[in-house]
């Protein structure tokens, strides 16, 4: 079975694209939501989409310690300018979107992530 | 083999690199996953601490046949209360950090939980030294 794709998430559900556009066949086989950094790499699971509303610099390397597939910042947050440049670097691709977590994570159990 | 880094002082922008580079190391040098994941949570919390708390230093990192070794040494102002830090969710951490998702009281419990040896000295006015070691086998 193939599973849902960063891509995915920007075709089919109009995810707007803001960094790592090299890396959006990542496969996304889990999901986690949180904005404390400590403990989403203390508990997020390996290749999850990590949702959150912080878009700072130091998302990168916290992504990078989980082996994030993506990260998606919700309700219109946004990731600032060393954040993208950083996640291009590193082909870590960084999403927006409008809706909220929860919306989100609503997604996923559709999508069976 | 020995690595080692520098860490500078309220430098969030390259907060993590050091983590993130060993992590990279480890990789190619062909450790398993899940031991590579506990290095580098353990070492990461560290690392951020010396960013937020301490005024820069440096990381040495040790990979031995049996065991990975990361030495953090700091160069300033120490832990006044050890047994306090160690506790989850305590903290001295400003709003401004606590703003970037930092400052949870999380680190040295994590530090603790990813590692098979944790040891921290600290002098207040002077410094902490970290010492994390990880087993291979």
């Amino acid at each position: 079975m193939i599973n849902l794709l960063v891509k995915d998430l920007t075709e089919k559900y109009g995810f707007e694209i803001s960094a790592g556009g090299s890396s959006l066949n990542n496969e996304i086989k889990k999901a986690y939501i949180g904005d404390l950094l400590s403990w989403v790499m203390g508990r997020a699971p390996e290749g999850s989409a990590w949702v959150t509303i912080q878009g700072h610099i130091n998302v990168i390397a916290v992504a990078e310690l989980i082996n994030a597939a993506c990260i998606i910042v919700c309700e219109n947050a946004s990731f600032t300018p060393d954040t993208i440049s950083k996640a291009d670097s590193e082909g870590i691709p960084l999403l927006k979107t409008k809706l909220t977590a929860y919306e989100v994570a609503k997604i996923f159990v559709a999508e069976n992530v | 083999m020995n690595f080692s880094y520098q860490v500078t002082k309220e430098d969030f922008s390259s907060a993590g690199d050091a983590s993130s580079n060993f992590k990279r190391t480890l990789k190619k040098i062909g450790i398993p996953s899940n031991i590579i994941r506990k290095i580098a949570i353990a070492m990461y919390e560290a690392e951020i601490n010396m960013v937020i708390h301490a005024d820069g230093g440096v990381i040495e990192a040790e990979v031995l046949p049996e065991q990975v070794v990361v030495r953090l040494i700091d160069k300033g102002p120490g832990i006044e209360d050890i047994d306090l830090a160690m506790k989850e969710g305590f903290s001295t951490a400003t709003d401004e950090i606590r703003n970037l998702g930092f400052g949870a009281g999380m680190g040295l419990p994590n530090m603790k939980r990813n590692s098979d040896f944790l040891k921290v000295n600290s002098v207040v006015g002077e410094g902490t030294t970290v010492e994390i070691i990880v087993n291979l086998v």
